[in-house]
């Protein structure tokens, strides 16, 4: 996005905001990367550790082969280049939540690289952004500031496999970064890589910032920034436009503010003022010095590797609401709601196969399907409706079994049962009333009781329409809404002589 | 039986199997010798008397019962302190781990205790296993001993001292760069340096992660034959551990080579090796060539030693070895930092820089803070290329030789050391000097190859000399059939210190 | 081709390896290292450019374990050798954010 500034008063300003992405993402595996301790989010303090990842001395890190494969799950479907050997290095420093003070990593070689993520734009365009690498590594644990006078270390998070994806820097607003990080998560979750929770701290985002910034034919370019550790989209995209604007502004204030004469910036954010800070250096001198780990082999990864984990990552998310659009006619909305996770397209499916029809379906899932799911805080798949509950439900709304406002009461309790629709709506009186002789005596009590609006019907005049809908409505509050509507209307033309 | 401690442990294994002894006996044998003799030796940082009769009296019961016994039943050992036990401290002879309890076990111990093996104590080494005297030990020195005034060798020196003074049946160690050979070669005794990857690590506190190896030291070959098949094998917790199968070693050991091809690299034959060494080695020649084997000249060019006018010794590979071998080390040991368990200062510090500094500062003696420092900056940025990288280069070059010479030989024959056992206090102003006390025995390491030092005699002064068997990845099996052929052929003297009997 | 080793880039050396170190030390230290890098600049002699770097003693590739749970430590045992705990935290001075 092209900003112009009217402001300046010689000559038109263009600024270009230059912005990539670190995302780290924790995989979900059983146990972490290099021990078998378990992988898991919230347990006590230190009750997931062993030796190996509290780095006691003497003990080896042996790689978790899960991991790997997701990693290249990952990677392939950003479309990237396997390596065919990749290896592990360290990356040094202290901190003591960095147990062995390096963190075992890929430096020179990562396992994926170059890829691309298409990026759905809310205005229905996409965005491509490249993918630079991904590479594989090791979480570290967590520093615990409770405590005003100290800091406690848990290490239940070391050593959880981590995924880092670097984008290159192709974006060039808030909007589009956080449309990109959306995209990683529906992404990553979709393949079963990861959760992506980001309460739990499952993906992390590094933006690094800067600004291309033209007048009268010369561009200027501002510090590259590199904003550390935010856990939400909300930091995200609040720290990318407080850049933005800070870059701005210190630009306008004085020209000098380049990559040129500043270079490379990290800050780190302040989630109270949605602002970012200076940091000063964690490390007086950064010195990674990465080198080769001894204790770990390298990774070969043979064509026929590749191609079963290609095989297995199926159809993206992209695809199938691009399917869902041509195939079953729903609009882009309806489909890319569909298609948030793998696992609510394929209830879906389900249904479908199964031969249910497909508005009706789509219609219970992001009706009550969405709400259950919003008020629950998980994807409509994940509220307990299986595609045989959905199948029969349909079913019966086609069949005229019931009516909709009752097919939303039995889909709110198809959630907590295996039940069919069919023995709830029984159970709860809310099968649609067929039995003609029924609605019969309800139509006739009906027109007993309202002779005004009988005449106006018979009548014929202006306000017959009106008319027949009040004493459509009166047979419908009798039956409890059971009645089925078209017996209704049936028996209420005859008995009014409307069918002549 | 009047002296246990005189067997072997195949001959002790032998006697508690066959009922002659008792695996109580013998470990009691030993506490009594370690009681009367390790203060003039220092081979023990700690010993674990109680638990060994324990261990014993264990097997005993088992024998008794009529159960089948493991190939080391009874047969009392000594583990280098740098083995993780659950048992006991694991210090690598550092105030850094002076109180540090391992919650777990080494697999090359538990695989001694599963054959059977008692488990004496811990010995003495050079801290972290850096070092070539033992002299850089947080608790003290070992003493030679076959003469106290003179350095057992390191790092493994409580080890080979152990076996040599007959303080223990036999010992484990650990090699990086000759801590294994070189203090065998010190103390006339044998010591593997396997194939790297043919031992577990896991459980051995890194030095040079791709250099380390473990291996036996012991009275004399079958021994080492015995130990070796013990301890070798895959490891699912070691991912640089070869998961092949281990041959009988002791099975093959008294079938002589037929029509033995032993290269002889003229590099190591130069003046820098003592007269008396390469005397001892060309001696051995001539008992090779009794026995009908070959002795044919190789090239080792980048293992060439040396000397300057001023009679300073220099190596590619001694150069590249303390590079690669520094550089890994200053990353394995920076865990050591006084947060989750090690020394930590008892000063009141408020910033954690100041508090790892400082726990380092205290805790690290001064090699091992050279060397970390040499390896930070081999490491550092700026400097990686033209150190670090270029070793690892140099370290190809040196593999290259070794895989060439080995095509016209089945293994190489050479010294240990350039020079028997040197004094205390001798090296020790000189670090350089120091490293250059493993010139020959680093080579195998940079390559990866399995090298064996066995006793060739003694000096005229009365100190061992050791001569040094290197073959292609995985011939364990031919360097100790090659070295049985020598060993009983030599008629070499006796290799029993004579402090031993006089204390006796 | 050695780089001069002086006090300066030994005192860097020393904070990168969190190595406390007196003035006499890191001079003592300088002298050391310039010393055996003169040593070690014997490795130039050699060309390389043809060479891989080999660091790795055997050449074995993807030794993978499977995503099978195992034995952790008690938090009372993962903490037994620490010298400063606050419950069942690891304790160390105050300091900001984490690492990752
Ligand atoms: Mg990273
Ligand atoms: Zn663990």
């Amino acid at each position: 996005m092209e900003t112009q500034d009217s402001q300046m008063p010689d000559g038109a300003v263009t600024i270009l905001p230059i912005i990539g992405l670190e995302i780290h993402v924790e995989l979900d595996t059983e146990t972490k990367m290099f021990c078998r301790c378990r992988n898991r989010f919230g347990d006590p303090p230190n009750t997931n550790v062993c030796p190996v990842c509290i780095g006691m001395p003497g003990v080896l890190p042996v790689m978790n082969g899960k991991a790997v494969e997701l990693a290249m799950t990952v990677g392939l479907a950003l479309g990237c280049t396997v390596r065919k050997f990749t290896k592990w290095d360290r990356k040094s420093y202290y901190y003591p939540d960095l147990p062995k003070n390096y963190q075992i990593s890929q430096y020179d070689l990562p396992l994926c690289e170059h890829g691309r993520l298409e990026v759905p734009l809310p205005e229905g365009e996409a965005k491509t952004v490249a993918i630079l690498r991904v590479h594989l590594e090791e979480d570290a644990g967590k520093n615990v500031h409770d405590n005003p006078t100290h800091t406690g270390v848990d290490l239940n998070r070391a050593g959880v496999p981590l995924l880092e994806i670097v984008s290159e820097p192709d974006m060039n607003s808030v909007q589009q970064v956080g449309a990109y990080a959306r995209a990683m998560q529906r992404l990553v979750r979709w393949l079963g890589a990861s959760q992506a929770n980001m309460q739990m701290g499952h993906m992390r985002f590094e933006p690094n910032i800067n600004l291309h910034i033209t007048r009268d034919g010369v561009t200027y370019k501002t510090p590259i920034i590199e904003v550390k550790n935010l856990n939400s989209f909300r930091a995200l995209e609040s720290a990318v436009a407080y850049e933005i604007d800070r870059q701005t502004n210190e630009w306008q204030a004085d020209n000098a503010f380049t990559l040129e004469n500043l270079g490379k910036q990290n800050r780190g954010y302040d989630d109270a003022t949605g602002q970012t800070v200076f940091q000063r250096s964690k490390e007086e001198a950064h010195d990674y010095r990465y080198f080769p780990d001894p204790d770990l082999m390298p990774v070969i990864v043979s064509a026929q590797w590749r191609d079963r984990v290609a095989a297995g990552i199926g159809e993206l998310p992209l695809a199938r609401r691009r399917r869902y659009m041509d195939d079953y006619k729903l609009t882009f909305k309806e489909a890319d709601a569909l298609t948030q996770d793998a696992a609510t397209g394929d209830l879906l499916e389900g249904a479908l196969e199964a031969g249910a029809d497909a508005k009706r379906c789509v219609n219970l899932l992001l009706g009550r399907g969405a709400a259950l799911a919003n008020e629950r805080g998980c994807t409509i798949a994940e509220i307990g409706v299986s595609a045989g509950q959905l199948t029969d439900l349909a079913g019966m709304l086609t069949a005229g079994e019931i009516n909709a406002t009752s097919a939303a009461k039995v889909f709110d309790k198809l959630v907590d049962t295996d039940d069919g629709p069919q023995a709830i709506a029984a159970a709860a009186g809310l099968l649609a009333v067929t039995d003609t002789a029924e609605i019969e005596a309800w139509v006739d009590d009906a027109i007993a009781a309202n002779t005004q609006a009988v005449e106006e019907v018979r009548s014929g005049g202006k306000k017959q329409k009106k008319a027949f809908g009040f004493l459509m409505g009166q047979v419908m509050q009798k039956s409890r809404g059971a009645a089925q509507p078209g017996e209704v209307q049936r028996l209420l033309r005859q008995k009014l002589g409307l069918d002549g | 039986m009047s002296q246990l401690t005189d067997l072997t442990a195949r001959r002790l294994a032998v006697a508690v199997a066959d009922g002659q002894t008792s695996a109580v006996e013998a470990t009691q044998a030993y506490l009594d010798a370690i009681a009367s003799r390790d203060q003039a030796i220092s081979a023990y940082n700690e010993t674990f008397a109680e638990r060994a009769i324990q261990q014993a009296r264990s097997i005993d019961e088992a024998r008794a019962k009529g159960a089948a016994l493991g190939p080391l039943a009874g047969v009392p050992i000594a583990i280098k302190d740098n083995l993780a036990t659950t048992f006991g401290r694991t210090t690598c002879s550092s105030k850094m781990l002076a109180d540090f309890r391992a919650p777990y076990t080494a697999t090359a111990v538990a695989k001694l205790e599963a054959a059977g093996a008692v488990i004496l104590g811990k010995t003495n080494m050079d801290e972290f296993a850096m070092g070539s005297s033992t002299e850089n030990s947080a608790l003290g020195p070992t003493r030679n001993p076959w003469d106290t005034g003179r350095v057992p060798g390191g790092s493994s020196g409580g080890s080979a001292a152990a076996v040599a003074a007959r303080l223990a049946a036999a010992a484990i160690g650990s090699d990086t760069g000759g801590s294994i050979r070189q203090p065998a070669a010190f103390c006339g005794v044998v010591g593997l340096k396997p194939t790297y990857g043919r031992v577990s690590r896991y459980g051995l506190v890194a030095y040079g992660s791709s250099l380390d190896q473990i291996g036996p030291m012991t009275r004399d070959v079958a021994d080492a034959a015995l130990l070796a098949g013990v301890i070798a094998g895959g490891d699912p917790r070691d991912s640089t551990c070869v998961d092949q199968s281990v041959p009988d070693y002791l099975a093959s050991l008294e079938t002589p080579i037929d029509g033995l091809r032993i290269g002889r690299p003229s590099e190591f034959f130069s003046e820098a090796l003592d007269g008396e060494i390469a005397a001892a080695i060309e001696q051995a020649c001539q008992v090779y060539r009794s026995l009908g084997a070959t002795i044919v000249d190789v090239s080792l060019p980048h293992s060439r030693i040396d000397v300057d006018a001023k009679g300073q010794l220099s190596s590619y590979a001694v150069a590249a070895y303390y590079v690669v071998a520094t550089a890994e080390a200053s990353s394995n040991l920076a865990r050591y930092d006084g947060v989750h368990y090690g020394h930590r200062t008892e000063d009141k510090v408020d910033d954690i820089v100041a508090l790892y500094s400082r726990s380092r500062g205290e805790g690290f003696g001064d090699e091992v803070k050279r060397r970390i420092m040499l390896g930070t900056f081999a490491l550092s940025s700026g400097y990686y290329d033209a150190y670090y990288n270029k070793a690892l280069k140099v370290r190809r070059l040196i593999k290259n030789d070794f895989d060439t010479a080995l095509t016209a030989c089945d293994v190489l024959l050479a010294p240990v050391t350039p020079t028997p056992a040197f004094e205390f206090g001798e090296k020790t102003d000189d670090p350089l000097q120091m490293y250059l006390a493993d010139v020959y025995t680093i080579s195998a390491n940079l390559a990866g190859l399995p090298a064996l030092a066995i006793p060739a005699g003694l000096s005229a002064a009365g100190l061992p000399i050791g001569m040094q068997l290197i073959g292609p990845v995985f011939s364990e099996e031919t360097l100790f059939r090659a070295a049985a052929m020598f060993e009983q052929a030599a008629n070499l003297p006796d290799m029993k210190p004579p402090m031993i009997d006089e204390s006796s | 081709m050695s780089p001069k080793i002086d006090f300066d880039l030994t005192r860097h050396i020393g904070l990168l390896s969190r190595l406390e170190l007196s003035d006499d030390e890191v001079q003592a230290l300088a002298d050391h290292l310039a010393h055996i890098l003169q040593y070690v600049d014997k490795l130039q002699e050699l060309d390389t450019d043809n060479v891989e770097p080999m660091a790795h003693a055997v050449a074995i590739h993807n030794v993978l374990a499977d995503d099978v749970i195992g034995q952790s430590l008690t938090p009372d045992a993962a903490l037994a050798n620490a010298p400063q705990r606050d419950g069942d935290f690891f304790k160390v001075p105050k300091v900001i954010g984490d690492s990752q």
